[in-house]
């Protein structure tokens, strides 16, 4: 059992796949290569140098085995940085995830504190309060799903599973389900789109989350009412989704960064501190890794357009 | 009866602690942004001011400095309580002037109400 365990820690393949590199971004199989080519050439150059006695051909040999040693140097040392910049970025994303978490967890640790220790709670306000654990827990299951979800994504594990998928089905759903929200909000929501519209090879679950994610953003960031439409065409081989507002818009400076993970634009902050940052973030991942193109244009105050197109197999 | 102003844009939160505090007998006075904060912080003088960091509109940071350069406000004690861990965040805070810095998640609001029932008294 020992041996057996000396001998997973000294195969290199098995190393690099457990830090999730290839073999030539990997210092575990590098450095051992490395070792092995000086071995071999310094014992290649002695029979090279006993067979022809001239010196230039030996120091030529000697020059093109030391240049491939310093790229394999190079390469080790890019592995590296690669490796603490991956750690870089986790502890990041553990910071800005547990803070994230830490808001409804407070919340439902102070309600029930509440309903424990008040003596002047009604029944119907305790319900209340139920229902804002409630709330707060589901906020929190987002939370985790979403950050499950990037994690996949940097493991470049997305492991998606493609079928025939209407469009237009899902989206009618979606808005269904958004109806009631959108109404509170004074929004409303329109779907234009035409019967030609093919069936495209997708995953479902994902589609479904980007459009989520689109639809939720275009909601909360239309302040005092609207119209929201959706636009589904066909475009020579794709189909094409644009999902308009009139929204708060999003301003130049921050444009650039809007599908970095974890950003949230200066505006939005001032409208709403919730959110986490992470919803266009996946939605860009899911659609490139589905050989698609996402993008938007936006006008601060104006509103934004996110579109997206996917290929017709 | 006191007066304290609570500054905190989550709306489950501000119910949460300011119901608990009126029946610990305070009078609690809401702000939802750092700008509203300051408006009303001027007009009503509380007697204590409890300030979350993360807001809109004003951080907690920039209000806390407004509050301590204004002679109307400079002497009201400042509680911040946020999520907010960062060893350079509570050092900041302190410098600028706060009294004391709870962080959310690791107090219960029976003790909150104490620290509270310390400054005022």
């Amino acid at each position: 059992m020992g041996l057996k365990k000396i001998c997973q820690k000294l195969n290199p393949i098995e190393q690099c796949r457990k830090y999730n590199l290839s073999i030539w971004q990997c210092p575990s199989f590098l450095f051992p290569l490395s070792g092995l080519i000086t071995i071999l050439a310094m014992i290649g150059t002695y029979f090279v140098a006993v067979e022809y006695t001239q010196p230039e051909i030996v120091a030529l040999i000697v020059i093109g085995i030391t240049a491939i040693l310093i790229i394999i140097g190079y390469l080790i040392i890019k592995g590296f940085e690669d490796l603490a910049q991956a750690n870089r970025l986790k502890t990041e994303f553990v910071n800005i995830a547990s803070h994230q978490l830490r808001t409804p967890l407070t919340s439902i640790k102070w309600i029930l504190e509440l309903i424990q220790k008040s003596k002047s709670l009604t029944h119907e306000e305790i319900l209340e309060k139920l229902d804002e654990i409630k709330e707060n827990n589901q906020r929190m299951i987002r939370l985790v799903n979403d950050l499950l979800d990037v994690a996949r994504i940097e493991q470049k594990k997305l492991n998606l599973q493609p079928q025939k998928v209407f469009l237009n089905e899902i989206i009618q759903k979606l808005i269904e389900e958004y109806n009631p929200l959108a109404k509170a909000s004074n929004i409303k929501i329109i779907l234009e789109t035409k019967s030609d519209i093919p069936v495209i090879i997708i995953d479902p679950q994902g589609i479904s989350l980007v459009l989520y994610n689109l639809l939720d953003n275009a909601i909360r960031y239309t302040k005092g009412g609207g119209t929201i439409r959706i636009k589904l065409t066909k475009k020579g081989n794709s189909v094409r989704c644009e999902i308009q507002d009139e929204g708060v818009g999003i301003p130049n400076k921050d444009q650039k960064n809007i599908f970095q993970k974890f950003f949230r634009s200066q505006n939005i902050m001032e409208y709403q501190t919730i959110g986490t940052g992470l919803g266009l973030f996946i939605a860009k991942a899911f659609i490139k890794e589905s050989n698609g193109k996402i993008d938007f244009w936006s006008q601060e105050k104006k509103g934004s357009t996110f579109w997206f197109e996917l290929p017709i197999n | 009866m006191k007066k304290i102003l609570f500054v905190e844009d989550e709306p489950t939160l501000q119910k949460t602690i300011g119901r608990f505090l009126e029946e610990e007998g305070y009078q609690m006075i809401n702000a939802l942004d750092g700008e509203l904060a300051l408006k009303i912080a001027k007009k009503e003088k509380p007697d204590l001011i409890l300030l979350d960091i993360i807001l809109p509109k004003k951080d907690g940071f920039e209000v806390l400095k407004e509050l301590k350069e204004d002679e109307i406000t400079k002497d009201i004690p400042v509680i911040i309580l946020t999520n907010l861990e960062n060893d350079t965040d509570v050092e900041k805070a302190l410098s600028i002037g706060a009294t004391t810095y709870l962080v959310k998640s690791n107090y219960e609001l029976k003790e909150i109400a104490k620290k509270i029932k310390e400054l005022l008294n």
